[in-house]
Order: C-alpha cells, then structure tokens, then sequence
C-alpha cells in the first residue's frame, strides 16, 4: 500500500512535470512570436514607421453633429441651439493651472462663479476632454485671447451650439434639458458617436429621444504643429445634424394649463383622443431648465432639490396620487361588463356601508346619504356607498384586471423619460409585497380609488382618453413626427394603440352619458358651459386617513394634509377633441378647485374663449 | 511512508517569511521598470506616479499577508469562495439591471469592490480544489463538472459585458485542467468545439464586441475607435527602432497620436521609447517570472498546490500575450492591461495576491511524515 503511494505520487509528479514543461514551451513559443512581430515592426519596418511618426501631423478630431430642434404643433420653436463661445483648458496639458489661471484673469473677466463651476466640472472630467472656464465670450473677448493664444498651451476657445429654451418654465418638465455627460450616462451610450459632444438629454423627451434628437458624428482628419495645434483641415467627414421633432404639444394650451394652477402645486395632462397626442403637460412648480445646460450652480440647484414645493419633481408622469371618485366611472363599467350591475339597479345609501357580519362602517362622504341610487346619479353624485357595494360584488379579481385594462398600474409608455406607472391594488401585489392575504375591505377602498391604489395625472389622462374613444386606448407621445435633416418631410412617428373588449358596445354610451351628468346636475355642474358639452368626473383624494367618528375639516388641517382635487374630463362629448386630468395637491375638493382649471384648458383649446357662461353655485 | 531522505534542510530567512526570493526581486524590478515608463507615459506627472506607488504598496503589502496563508487552508476556503464570488456575480448583474447598463462594480457602501476580479482566483481555486479530491488525470465526469463550474462564472461575467475578463476567468479554469493531465484527444476535442460554436459566440455578441472583431479585421474601418488605437501604436512600435527614441522622448506619445497610452497601450510607449532591446529586456523580465512559476509548480508537495500554481502563472501570460499581441496589432483589441505597469489598480491586487498564493505554496513545507 505505502509502495503503490509512493509509486502513484512519482506518477503524479512526472504528469505534472510534463505538462509543465510544454506549458513553458507554448509560453515560449508565444512569446517569441511576440519578438517576430516586434522585430517586423522595429527592425524590419523602422524605416516606414519612422517616416510615418515623423510626418504624423495628421490627426483626426470628432465633430459634434448640431443637435435636433424641438418645434409645437404650431411650429413654435421649444429648444433651440445657440451658437457660443466658451474659453476650455485641458488640464492634462497645462504644467502650471494656478500661473495659467492668473494669466487669464488678466487676458478675461474670470467670475469667481466661472472658478467655481470650473473647480465643480474638473472633478467630474474624463480625462483629456477640455474644462470651460468661460462661457458665452463676447466677440472682443474671443479677439484678446486670439492674439495671446500662443501664450496658453491647453486652453482654446471653443465654438459650441448652446441648447437654449425659450419658453423656459413652461416647457421644463415635459421637455427636460441637456445637461453634460456623465459617468453614468457614458455607460450607455456609443462613446464614438459622442465624441465630441460635451451634452445628452437628462429628462423628458429630449431624453426619450435622445438618439433621434443627437444624430451623426462627423470627424476631420486636420495637421497639427509639433505643439499640437491645428494648421489646417486635410479631409473632412462632416456630422449628421440630429432630427427636428414637431410635437403635439400646444405651447398656448401649456402656457394656459400653467396660468390655470397658477401658485398651486399639481399638475395637467391634456390629449388628443384622436390621436393619443400629449397637448399640455404641466408640473407647477416649475423651474428654468436653461441653468442646467452650462452647468447650475451648487447652491442654486440645492435650492431647487430642498424646496419644499419640489419645483424639480415631474408631478405629470412621476406623481403618483390616489385616483380617488375619478376612478368611478372606470369602476363603474367593471360592473356593467361583469354583470353585477345595470343601469337601472339602484343601490339605498343610508350614508355608510358595512359588510355583512362586520361592524366597521365605511362612510360615504355625505354623512347623511344619499339615497336610493342607481349609476348615473352615483358617478353624478359621485356615492361612495353604490361603489362600495359594487366593489364588493364584483370582488378584487374582476375589479384588478378591469382596471388594468385602461393602464393603471402600468406606465402608459409616454415618450417623456422616467415615466411611473402608478399602483393597482390585486390579490397578488399584495401577496408579493406585503406578504399577507387580501381582505375584503380593501376592495371596497380600490372601489373608490383609495388605499393603495396610486395613478399619475397621465395614466388618469390617457384612460380618459380611452372611454371618450369608446374603448381605443391609444399610447399618449408628445413627438408627432421627426424631421431628419436635408427632408422637405417630417416622417410621423409611429403610434401604439389597442382596443379595450367589452361586452356591449352600449356600454361605451352609457358611460359617457353618465359622465356628462356630472357637468350637467352633478358635483361639477359649476364649469357647465353653454357653448360645448363636456363630460367629466371629480375626484377628493385622502392624504391622511379619518379615525372611524371623525369629520374632515378643511380649516383645522394643515394644508399639506388637506385632500388632492382631482379631476377628469373630455369634451365635446360628441366628437370629443380634447380628454385632461387635472390634480391640485392639498387642493381641496375636486368640484370646486381641480374642475375649473380643466375648464379654462379645455375653453382655450375648444376656442369658447371666456368663461362667462360657467354657472356659479 | 517510506523515508524520502528529505533531509529536515536549515529553514532559511526567506522560507520563514514565507517569500519566493528569484520570484520577488522580478516582480519588484518589473514595478520599478513600470513606474518609470509610467512617468514618461503620464506625460511627467508625478502625482499619477504617486499613486500607482501606493497601489503597488497595497498590492505588495496583501502577497505578503497572503504567503503566510497555508496552502491547506486555502484549499479549505475554494469552494465557499467561489459560491461567494458567483453570487455577487448575480447581485452585479440585478443592480445592473437595474442601472440600465453596463455593470462592473458592487458598491458595498464603503468600497467599490470588482466581483469579476474575485473569480480570477475562485475559478482555479476551485478547479483545482475539485480535481485534487482524486487521482490525476481526471477523468470525464470530473472535466465535464470543472467545465460547468469554470463556464458558469465566464457566462456571467460575459453579460456584464467584460469580454477581457471572462477570457481570463476561462483560460485560468481551463490551464488548471491541462496541468492535470486531461488527455490531448479532449484538449482536441474542446477546440474543435470551440471552432465550431464560433458562429454562435458571434450572435451571442454584443454589437460594440463585433464591431471590435471587425475593427481588428480592417483597422481603417473605424477611424475614430480602436482602428485608429492600432494604427498609431504600430507606429509608435514600429519607430521605436532598436534603441527607441528615448525615455520622455517618445513623439507618438507626448503628441497624443496614442490612446490610453498610461494604461491598455503603455506597452507601445516602451516600444517607441526604449525600442526593441528595451521590450526584449521587459518580455524576458516576464518570461523568468512565468518559468519560476512553472518550477514552483513541479515542486509544489501535493495536487492543489501544483494545480493551482500552474493555473495561476499561466493566467498571468495569457495577461502578457494578450495585451502584447493586442498592442502590436497581433489579437484584435480586448481590453486587458499589461500585467503590472499599466496604470490602474483593480488587476493588480489580484495578480499580487496570485502570486502571494503561488508563494506560499513553494514555501509552506509540511514536514516528511515518517
């Protein structure tokens, strides 16, 4: 045993050795193919090379393609770029920064602000890419340093198109900004299609379409001097400037839905059911996206992340609100399509609801009651009792996936970047997320678009749409159509749309009739107008919960406690041209503060300028 | 055991400290050698020179700690270390995922830790500790097992996307298994089926990956990429001569004609700058280290340590001949750095602690067991 050990181990050792030994050969032999193919480049090929190093003057440089325009449907222009001088040091080829930064100073004007972004930004650098230490020179400024410029190794001036916005605040959060690339951003992107290019979109839809906006890059093959400046251009390959994009949107309408909140914070969503065309998108607060693009400063930007208003915070794609009664109507065809309600069922509100064999009464919001109730007058009326019954009846299963029919729960697939999709409360959300079963309760809570339940302004928007559609649920785009350079044409970008199946198409009619209700004799009847006919819903949503006995009173309430106005609404019912969602935060009831904002867009847009026909109550 | 008259020899300084002495002087003069080329290579900047020194001090400092680690206990640690590393190879690819876009890093709150980097060690760790378990060769199941654990990670590390690392990861998985013996005809057998998946790797890329293999098929196509990387590398090389032009004399790269020449392409500076007696001095540098390896190899005292000995210094050639033949135009362009003198700080410390192992398996003697 000890002997076959021994012999097994000498076995062993001899394997290993061999396979060493012509491990070391291979690595040898590889190596010396190293050496051949060095002795090919350096013996054989010095000659060549050295005459090729020698006249190696010839460089080849980026070229940024202009980036694409953004124009409203009117062919109003929303970014534009304008062209600017910024003086740039490459910090990788300056030997002494504090002398040239001296130097300079007595050549420019360098603002202790300029020092400060440059000392920000020469943190964030890639190496060898220019830093700006001045921006927008004047034409005397680029002049001086024109003269001087044999002076500065490592600092150039620098021609640039500057994205500009001139319809700034108003167009901020549906449109975003460019601002410099970063680490992350360069992750993701084609580096060489960028060299270059010092911006990307950050937000919106100049990052949605960021690859039709950015285009080609282009590049120049130039002879440079032993110091490496340029002497003059040899061949040039120029860039493909990116596409134009002509949107829906509605400069005017987005100037109106921004005046109609005014000092509030919320937010508007309008569409074009036809089309699925976004016409309007605010968030208010908003704020000047044109800081951004050269780079804001600390303290502004901090001022802007820690207001408490959230100026920087897209409340159109990314606040997400329980729906509250303007899920109703949406609900309310659930129960139709499962057939656990009619038209002409009514339901008795006593001004609660329990659930047979429990105590807990959930409210309705008129403590009193309303009544016997059948649909119309509980959308008109907005009862919650009628939809806590439905609810119940049509249990969460039926309710979920009705609902998830219109794109709650889902983002709608918007080209405006970092949508959110909301929540919808299922059986199985709750099992994934909370770990506990569903109770019957909380269905009848979804049934009123509480709880859990969270939709954003444009899912609202976007679902509204649909039933102003009778069913054609169409993807909302801001983009119309994109205008590639050198085409007399803007090429339509597509649209994504699908059908919502119901049983009956009457379904579609009764629903809206109901809607129209609400404007006519109902919750909203103060934005009545005699000029079109609008069909609607208002919706009241809780920001904190009531114990059991206790009333809602606006006046001893905080006001960043006080309820969400919510409203929905399409007009002309007819032909409906225009669908919209309005939230006011803390905005208290939907009638009265959501609904006449959604009235003076839709007046704007519809053309029945003044709002002297509204009925007051 | 009968008496392998291996008599108890005078345990000399460098065995109690647990250093190889012909292995560490060669990794110290190729760190010197480097940090002068990078001095020239940074464009003089003594700042980036200070800190790669302070790498190289980490990096020394972890083989020193490293070497005192017997080699049974690393045996002991393989396979909890490689479920480690492949379950942080998932968490990258989640967060990644996440991120929307191409992911390397874990950030473990305090440091930024390089999962990928960990299996470069797990990998032959395990191999071997897998395959010392038996006699050698080692026979199918056993290969076909080793094959499943070294692809697994090399997948993972694939998607990230890190071509140059999962090369690495693979080659390191599969030398182990050639040091022990698995027969030529499997050898064979894998390469054909290499060669014939081929067309298959070539879908599985991803677009930037074969637009890389294509650029190094026609350099011209791609002017403002790696095309253009080696063309003025070559040049560089090429002009070089036999004596070069010089420390900081290099024109190719002091007028910026070469990318990324402090770190994948330093080689090309040492090329125009000391030329070719200069690259012979630093190939055969290399050369002595990989062959001590080998000799520690043969002589390790059981099956792990040879195995992973040998998996380890073939690891660090393939670093040498892949970027060398990268650099001169010889393999297409794969991000992988010249082993110890490019700038940069994550390899290093894995290639250090490698060869921290590689010396604690030459020193840690166990007694002859009578």
């Amino acid at each position: 045993m000890l002997e076959s050990n021994f012999d097994e181990r000498k076995r062993e050792g001899r394997l290993v050795g061999t396979r060493a030994l012509i491990a070391a050969f291979i690595v040898i032999t590889a190596l010396l193919a190293v050496v051949l193919r060095l002795a090919h480049l350096q013996l054989a090929g010095h000659e060549h090379f050295s005459v090729l190093s020698r006249d190696n003057r010839v460089k080849v440089q980026p070229v940024s393609p202009a980036r694409g325009l953004i124009f409203d449907a009117k062919g109003i222009l929303l970014a534009d770029n304008h062209p600017a001088f910024s003086l740039e040091i490459t910090i990788e080829k300056v030997t002494d920064l504090a002398a040239t930064l001296d130097e300079l100073g007595r050549l420019i004007k360098i603002e202790p602000q300029d020092r400060a972004r440059f000392e920000r930004q020469r943190r964030q650098r890639i190496r060898f890419q220019g830093v700006p230490i001045r921006l927008n020179l004047t034409p005397e400024e680029v002049a001086r340093f024109a003269v001087d410029a044999h002076r500065f190794t490592g600092v150039e001036i620098r021609a640039d198109l500057v994205r500009t916005y001139p319809h700034g605040e108003d167009t901020a959060h549906v449109l975003g900004y460019v601002g410099r690339i970063n680490e992350q951003d360069l992750a993701r992107i084609d580096k060489s299609n960028y060299a270059g290019t010092q911006h990307i979109g950050k937000g919106g839809v100049e990052k949605a379409h960021e690859s039709l906006l950015h285009g080609r890059v282009g590049y120049q093959q130039v002879e440079v001097n032993a110091r490496g400046r340029v002497v003059r251009t040899l061949e040039s390959h120029p860039p493909v400037s990116g596409a134009d994009l002509h949107l829906y949107l509605d400069i005017d309408l987005q100037q109106v839905a921004r005046e109609a909140l005014g000092t509030e914070r919320g937010a508007v969503a309008a569409i074009d059911p036809r089309s699925g065309g976004v016409l309007a998108l605010v968030s208010t607060p908003s704020f000047d996206p044109n800081p951004f693009v050269s780079g804001i400063s600390q303290k502004d930007y901090h001022a802007l992340l820690n207001s408490p208003d959230k100026p920087l915070f897209n409340r159109a794609v990314r606040g997400q609100y329980p729906p509250g009664s303007t899920i109703k109507p949406f609900v309310g065809l659930a129960g139709l399509e499962a057939g656990v309600t009619t038209p002409r069922r009514s339901t008795y509100c006593p001004g609660y609801f329990s659930l047979p064999g429990h105590s807990h009464r959930f409210r309705c919001w008129r403590r009193g009651g309303h009544g016997a109730q059948n649909l119309q007058q509980a959308i008109a009326q907005s009862c919650d009792v009628y939809f806590y019954d439905l609810a119940n009846r049509l249990g969460i299963d039926r309710l979920s996936s009705s609902l998830a029919d219109f794109g709650f729960g889902s983002v709608t697939g918007i080209d405006v970047a970092d949508e959110l999709g909301g929540l919808l409360p299922s059986r199985e959300w709750k099992q994934r997320a909370r770990k506990e079963a569903w109770y019957p309760g909380e269905t009848l809570i979804v049934g009123i678009g509480q709880g859990s339940f969270l939709a954003t302004p444009l899912q609202l928007a976007a679902a509204t749409a649909a039933i102003a559609n009778r069913g054609q649920l169409i993807q909302p785009r801001v983009a119309r159509a994109a205008q590639p350079p050198g085409e007399a044409q803007a090429k339509p970008l597509p649209l994504v749309s699908s059908r919502i199946a119901v049983s009956d198409e009457q379904h579609w009619q009764q629903l809206i009739d109901d809607m129209a209700k609400v404007i006519e004799s109902g919750t909203a009847r103060r934005i009545h107008s005699t000029s079109y006919r609008i069909a609607g819903k208002t919706g009241t949503s809780q920001v904190f919960s009531l114990g059991q006995n206790q009333r809602y009173n606006a006046a001893k309430i905080p006001k960043h406690l006080q309820d969400h106005a919510l409203f929905i609404a399409f007009a002309p019912v007819e032909e409906p041209r225009i669908a919209i969602a309005v939230i006011v935060e803390n905005g208290g009831s939907g009638g009265s503060t959501a609904a006449p904002i959604a009235r003076r867009v839709m007046d704007a847009y519809l053309g029945a300028a003044g709002s002297g026909d509204a009925q007051e109550h | 055991m009968r008496g392998e008259t291996i008599s108890p020899s005078p345990v000399g300084l460098w065995q109690r400290l647990h250093l190889d002495a012909p292995l560490l002087v060669a990794l110290l003069a190729l760190c010197a050698f480097g940090l002068v080329i990078l001095y020239s290579a940074s464009g003089q900047d003594p700042e980036m020179v200070i800190r790669q020194l302070i790498r190289l001090a980490i990096a020394f400092t972890l083989m020193l700690a490293v070497a005192q680690i017997p080699p049974t206990a690393l045996q002991g640690w393989s396979p909890p270390l490689y479920v480690v590393g492949i379950l942080m190879l998932v968490a990258v690819l989640v967060v990644g995922d996440l991120g929307k876009g191409a992911q390397r890093w874990l950030d473990l709150g305090v440091i930024r830790f390089q999962p990928s980097e960990l299996l470069k060690l797990a990998v032959p760790m395990m191999i071997a500790w897998l395959l010392s378990a038996r006699r050698l060769p080692p026979t199918w199941p056993w290969i076909l097992l080793s094959a499943v654990l070294v692809l697994l990670p090399v997948m993972l590390i694939a998607k990230q996307p890190d071509l140059g690392t999962a090369l690495l990861v693979a080659s390191a998985g599969a030398f182990v298994l050639f040091i022990a013996g698995m027969r030529w005809s499997m050898i064979l057998g894998i390469l054909a089926l290499v060669a014939a998946l081929a067309p298959m790797i070539w879908i599985g890329m991803h677009d930037y990956q074969r637009e890389r293999v294509m650029t190094f098929l026609n350099p011209g196509s791609d002017p403002l990429g790696s095309g253009y990387h080696i063309i003025q590398s070559m040049i560089a090389i090429g002009s070089g001569g036999v004596d070069g032009k010089g420390w900081l004399n290099g024109t190719q790269s002091h007028l910026e004609f070469l990318p990324e020449r402090h770190t994948d392409f330093i080689f090309a500076v040492i090329g125009e700058e000391l030329g070719f007696t200069g690259i012979l001095a630093l190939l055969a540098l290399y050369l002595f280290i990989i062959l001590r390896g080998l000799v520690i190899t043969v002589s390790a005292q059981d099956r792990y340590g040879r195995l992973l000995a040998g998996g380890l210094t073939l690891v660090f050639f393939v670093y040498v001949m892949v970027n060398t033949g990268m650099v001169t135009g010889l393999l297409p362009v794969v991000g992988v750095p010249l082993p110890l003198i490019s700038y940069g700080g994550t390899s290093m410390v894995t290639l250090m602690i490698g060869f921290g192992i590689i010396m604690a398996i030459q020193t840690h003697r166990r007694r002859p067991q009578v």
